[in-house]
């Protein structure tokens, strides 16, 4: 009986998919909405839900998001992939935070031959040779001259050094392209010290580079060590500025650094609650968001979520299609579409051009500065 | 290198090293008395930096009562895990009671997840602990010479518990012979609850003082640091007290030390600590201070 009832149940279920996947297009979902890099991951699924919201449907299907945690570990973000194609049967992913997390995505997706959307994966890398990895997102090389660009010519730095984190492909490919345009444009990196990513203790590095009597640091970090870096820094008695790229772009930077914060300055995409003139997009997304969580500020990650939605929506809509091969190539051809991040069009290598912004931190609050334009 | 560097490096030493020091007391202490590597220990630090957390930002307690509190909780939850996890499997092989440990840890991990979210949450520290004095060009903040001393006293009122009261001649007694404790009338799980909840508040309070130094919680705040203490034990012998403190001390002035004399190679600290464990796991393999184990026939 307990057979008969079981082989029902799995014909039900067999039936109730069957006739799912006729009016409702599943697009995969994959971040880190637990660990290290929880923050970020748990940001970009708000921006992306909140896209949803807007655009429930499209080709007269409704879409289904299926959410899926890759716990910020690099095995996990590969089976979260994994499942998402064998299990959901996605026709199309979007994520996740982490280009270290997003190589392990990456490799299983273009196996399968489904197209995938990055949020803020920004290392080369990504989609270096791939077919169906694509990103919402500039790419390092981009920010790293940006950064240099901005402290050489702007601020008038002439010595730098620098903290990496060797257990991390995003920090390690931008503080390289930090270094080479630093150095390009006539700076001078005067130390370069690494930890490993999981490391609480910098003191013995930081009192190496105040040794030094550099001008700035670069800090390509994630926010939730460089803001206790930030800390142990002021702690030591450093007076010097500190710079880092997109990963540092989050709220909880000040809360968890308070004043050891102040000054601090990063590169980012060309959003922010604090800007003054906001494209449409971007107004449209601030205002729902607001109503959709009052109590929090969104910042580039939940943008990126909700640009990467955006999108690949664009993309389904011209392909006319749900099939991953034809979503993927029409992702190719996205042109000047409007996003919170500004116009995207998707060059060569599936980076999105667009452009760069600088933050500071004033007064335990991120300020926007402007848009910088590389030189090196 | 200037001699006042050398002393500003001697110091961030001083103050990682008696961190690990302090977690891997409790660690040893455990296992000195019921041969049990403690799995779940990294994990109650956690929970006594979350309750910590909870207590002095959510409900606004004074740090003094909030500290007391995660103390009391983070030890309440030791007493939970010997009860049911471990007391069950006090008769079984001792891999048993190893692999049941494995299973507390990565419970309490997930458990965390799910009741607190895996949200990094900051920690707000007291501003008097961390207002650095300058001292000469050299900066030294209260809680960096806090922990130190706190180290070093708890280590010196472990050693009274368990070489001067009559529960400690228990402990010492369940060390060497569980079965003939037993028939001598001592409550051996009454002793043994005791030592979990002593190895627990000691977690906890190392949890404490970590949440403070590295203002920021998570779920698995606890496993690097375990894995560190869990070194800094084998390192100074597993079983001793002053070992354990003497090998967190070692681990952490290698750590640094590291960097600050081969600044170009920062990135291999922990391959430097592996390194030296490695060097005296061969020429003393019960580590620094451990009691050469005879084989019982």
């Amino acid at each position: 009986m307990r057979k008969v009832l079981l082989a029902a149940m799995v014909c039900l279920l067999a039936a109730g998919g069957a006739f799912a996947a006729d009016d409702v297009i599943k697009i995969g979902f994959y971040n880190c909405l637990t660990g290290q890099n929880a923050f970020g991951g748990q940001l970009e699924l708000e921006g992306t839900q909140l896209a949803l919201a807007e655009i429930p449907e499209v080709l007269g299907k409704k879409i289904e998001l299926v959410v899926v945690d890759n716990k910020s570990d690099k095995v996990e973000s590969a089976n979260a992939v994994t499942r998402l194609i064998e299990r959901d049967k996605v026709s199309a992913i979007i994520g996740t935070y982490g280009s270290s997390l997003a190589m392990a995505g990456g490799e299983v997706a273009e196996a399968a031959k489904i197209p995938v959307m990055g949020t803020s994966c920004t290392n080369p890398l990504v989609t270096l040779n791939k077919r169906y990895y694509f990103r919402a997102c500039f790419i390092d090389p981009f920010q790293g001259a940006g950064g240099a660009t901005y402290a050489v010519k702007t601020l008038g730095f002439k010595k730098a050094a620098l903290l990496v984190d060797v257990a991390n492909d995003y920090s390690v490919g931008l503080n390289n392209f930090f270094k080479q345009a630093f150095v390009k444009l006539g700076g001078e990196i005067v130390s370069e010290m690494r930890y490993n990513s999981g490391d609480q203790d910098f003191t013995a590095q930081l009192t190496e580079i105040i040794s030094k009597k550099p001008d700035m640091v670069f800090l390509p970090a994630y926010f939730a060590e460089g803001a206790i870096v930030l800390k142990q820094a002021r702690e030591l008695g450093a007076t010097f500025r500190f710079m880092g790229g997109d990963a540092m772009d989050n709220p909880e930077v000040v809360t968890l650094g308070g004043e050891a914060v102040e000054g601090f300055l990063h590169t980012t995409f060309a959003y922010d609650p604090s800007m003054k003139d906001m494209n449409p997009v971007a107004q449209k997304f601030t205002e729902s968001w607001k109503a959709a969580y009052p109590d929090k500020d969104p910042n580039v990650n939940a943008a990126l979520g909700y640009d990467a939605y955006i999108l690949l929506i664009d993309a389904i809509r011209r392909a006319g299609s749900a099939d991953p091969e034809k979503i993927r190539d029409a992702l190719e051809q996205t042109k000047d579409v409007p996003t919170v991040t500004g116009l995207t069009t998707m060059n060569a290598t599936h980076d999105a051009e667009k452009e760069l912004g600088i933050v500071e931190i004033r007064g335990g609050k991120k300020q926007f500065i402007g848009i910088v334009t590389p030189e090196a | 290198m200037s001699l006042n560097m050398f002393i500003q490096h001697f110091i961030n030493a001083l103050g990682l090293g008696s961190l690990y020091g302090l977690i891997a007391i409790g660690y040893t202490m455990v296992y000195g008395i019921l041969r049990l590597i403690n799995f779940a220990h990294g994990d109650i630090f956690m929970l006594g930096a979350y309750f910590v957390y909870f207590a002095t930002i959510h409900f606004k307690l004074p740090w003094g009562v909030g500290v007391v509190l995660a103390i009391a909780g983070a030890t309440l939850c030791g007493l939970l895990v010997d009860r049911i996890a471990y007391r069950p499997l006090r008769s079984a092989p001792r891999i048993s009671a190893l692999i049941s440990a494995i299973g507390v840890s990565f419970f309490l991990e997930n458990l965390a997840t799910v009741v607190f979210t895996g949200m990094p949450r900051a920690v707000v520290q007291p501003p008097w602990l961390m207002h650095p004095i300058p001292v000469r060009g050299i900066r030294l903040i209260p809680l960096g010479l806090m922990v130190p001393v706190i180290s070093f006293l708890l280590v010196a009122g472990l050693l009274w518990i368990v070489y001067r009261t009559k529960p400690g001649l228990g402990m010492r007694a369940i060390s060497f012979d569980i079965e003939t404790t037993r028939l001598m009338g001592v409550s051996v799980d009454k002793i043994i609850a005791l030592t979990f909840a002593l190895g627990s508040a000691l977690a906890a309070l190392a949890g404490i003082m970590w949440a403070l130094r590295y203002p920021r919680v998570e779920p698995f705040m606890g496993v690097f640091p375990g894995v560190k203490a869990f070194i800094a034990a084998v390192f100074g012998g597993v079983g001793s007290i002053p070992g354990a403190m003497i090998g967190g001390l070692a681990l952490g002035f290698v750590e640094i030390m590291s960097i600050a004399f081969f600044p170009t190679l920062s990135g291999y600290k922990d391959a430097f600590a592996f390194v030296l464990l490695i060097v005296i796991l061969l020429v003393r393999p019960t580590g620094l201070m451990g009691e050469k184990l005879e084989e019982k026939i």
